[in-house]
């Protein structure tokens, strides 16, 4: 990276922050599909039930789930006790961070997924079912290319906050620097010691800078999207 | 035809309020399922297309089953192969022309036979060939329908199925899409199940007409035939109310007229359509608002066509009209007057009248 007078932990941070960031948007990304299509399209007992399990994040102090995650995934938890025999381990790793960052992210992704489904035309489905295509080609080639445009939306809201995310990442696995320290955790860390403003600031400017660039690219992305969709010129 | 009916179903829905039992045998051609909205008849191709589970019945089409529920039969639309073109053409919006009349090429691939319409000769027929490369958004109602309806072609199907394909385009896109229509129906040889409610789509497409009222199959019969009885005046009347005589194109008379033998007569016309030459058949529509009556044989009138005949039935209208019907010959002419006109007239069944038929209009009847 350019030296722009980042310290060493500093780079760390926010090499780390963007790997979390990354891994946690992609990995939220197929069972945020799932869910949202379940939401929007399901019909079984239990929606409703579904629904406010997975808005529980967003509605949650933070600590709450970073808590819940380590009784769940650490590793004495629940899951993660039978996870770390296979050699998964979730707890004081990048990987917890990860897995924090995308719980958050979670329901303002499949939020937006949500939304952009309940605008398929629903017809559609049927005219390209009609024409003989079976109903998973008929998701594949209709349901998602029209979806895509919330799809992307949603990616870009769970990325924002994973890359944001704070309070559950450090209750689950704490701010070591190098290991699970973000952006953020980085940031409160200067914040703590005695003349860490500039440091702090340095971050805080860094942090902008990419969250700004995200909704740019997403912005982007979508204007492309929509044009295809559309046809529209 | 020798292969079993292109269509044969007996079915029972009930939705709601709304139940719907109907029993249809269609053959080769073009078979309306003509009624009022609520009649049912869009029910009805639903059911056919698989979008809609019968509560008892069968469907079979083209002599294969598509649905049985004493077998516990039913067939998902993917697998029925019928084509469907939708009153709001459904086209997808992220593809191109070309990829929206593909679309269903790959599942019909086992089911080509040498003579199956090919992207080309599909895009010919229906004038879209300049239309290949845009999408959707970019066209018009009428290039719009063309696409759903060659998109439906090409994948192959049993059947094609149209519910109310004209209803959303103006009188101009209409005139476009209809000799298209003709076209695919006296050429392609596919039996085509068509949802209307315009008189005018009946007179000039179909071969068969399915009276639908209320859920239920009132009549079954050549158009001329249902728009000559009585006892279906209630569906076959309003506004649009007229009659359908069939007819031969005769030849020329000295004025350069044409004539046309119809049953009620010879009917003379200033020029035809190019394809209609003589010995043709074709199909007369005759508003019923176009008839003026007289009760001598007029004179000193610019009408060209004046038909003599017997009252046998006077009708009032809600709107203060009264909707005679005359025997011409046996062939029966409607004629829509003013309830004071009918009073001056003194018009009552039994009466000789002479019918002057200010306007026809001309449909190729197959």
């Amino acid at each position: 990276m350019i030296d722009l007078g980042f310290g060493p932990d500093e780079v760390a941070a926010i090499h780390l922050s963007l790997k979390v960031a990354i891994c946690a948007t992609l990995a939220a990304l197929p069972p945020g599909i799932a869910v949202a299509l379940a939401l929007a399209r399901g019909r079984f007992w239990g929606r409703d039930l579904l629904n406010g399990i997975v808005h529980l994040p967003l509605i949650l102090p933070p600590v709450v789930t970073g808590y819940g995650l380590l009784l769940l995934m650490g590793r004495q938890g629940w899951v993660g006790k039978p996870l770390s025999s296979l050699g998964i381990v979730f707890a004081f790793n990048w990987t917890g961070a990860a897995l924090a960052a995308g719980v958050m992210g979670f329901p303002l992704m499949v939020r937006a997924i949500r939304l952009s489904i309940e605008a398929v035309d629903r017809r559609l489905e049927q005219a390209a079912g009609t024409l003989g295509a079976p109903p998973l080609w008929v998701f594949a080639t209709v349901t998602l290319p029209l979806m895509l445009p919330g799809v992307l939306a949603g990616s870009v809201l769970a990325f924002a906050k994973a890359l944001g995310e704070f309070g559950a990442t450090i209750t689950f696995v704490s701010n070591i620097p190098g290991r699970t320290q973000t952006l953020s955790g980085a940031i409160y860390a200067y914040t703590q010691s005695p003349g860490g403003d500039a440091g702090a600031l340095r971050l805080v400017a860094v942090s902008v800078a990419l969250s700004l660039a995200a909704l740019l690219l997403s912005e982007a992305l979508a204007r492309g999207v929509s044009r295809r969709i559309s046809g529209l010129p | 035809m020798t292969a079993a009916a292109s269509l044969d179903l007996d079915v029972a829905l009930r939705q709601g309020a709304f139940t719907l039992e109907a029993q249809v045998t269609a053959g080769a051609g073009l078979t309306v399922l003509f009624g009022q909205s609520g009649s049912g008849k869009s029910t009805l191709i639903d059911l056919v297309a698989g979008l809609k589970r019968p509560s008892r019945g069968r469907i079979a089409v083209g002599g294969v089953l598509l649905v049985d529920t004493d077998a516990g039969l039913w067939l998902p639309p993917h697998r029925r192969r019928v084509g469907y073109v939708f009153q709001e053409a459904r086209l997808l919006p992220h593809l191109t022309v070309r990829q929206n009349l593909l679309y269903g090429r790959w599942f019909a691939r086992r089911h080509l036979t040498d003579d199956a319409p090919t992207l080309e000769s599909v895009a010919d027929l229906l004038g879209i060939a300049p239309l290949l490369a845009r999408r959707p958004a970019g066209l018009s109602g009428g290039e719009k329908a063309r696409v759903a309806l060659g998109r439906a072609l090409l994948a192959a199907p049993r059947i094609l199925l149209m519910d109310e394909p004209l209803a959303a385009l103006d009188e101009g896109r209409k005139a476009e899409i209809l000799p298209y229509l003709e076209r695919l129906r006296d050429t392609v040889g596919l039996p085509i199940l068509y949802v209307t409610h315009a008189v005018a789509e009946v007179a000039r497409l179909a071969t068969t007409v399915v009276m639908m009222d209320q859920g239920r199959v009132r009549a079954v019969g050549a158009p001329s035939t249902l728009w000559s009885r009585p006892d279906l005046m209630d569906l076959t009347g309003g506004t649009e109310a007229g009659s359908l005589l069939d007819a031969v194109v005769g030849g020329r008379t000295g004025d350069g007229l044409i004539r046309l033998d119809t049953p009620a007569g010879p009917i003379l016309v200033p020029h035809l359509p190019a394809h209609l030459t003589a010995g043709a058949r074709t199909r007369l529509r005759i508003p019923a608002r176009d008839v003026l009556l007289s009760d001598r044989p007029p004179q000193g009138l610019s009408a060209l066509n004046v038909l003599p005949g017997v009252v046998t039935d006077v009708r009032e209208d809600a709107d203060g009209s009264s909707v005679v019907r005359l025997d011409c010959v046996g062939a029966p002419v409607l004629a829509r007057v003013t309830r004071t006109s009918a009073a001056t007239l003194a018009i009552a069944p039994g009466q000789p009248l002479w019918a002057i038929v200010k306007a026809v209009a001309l449909d190729q009847g197959g």
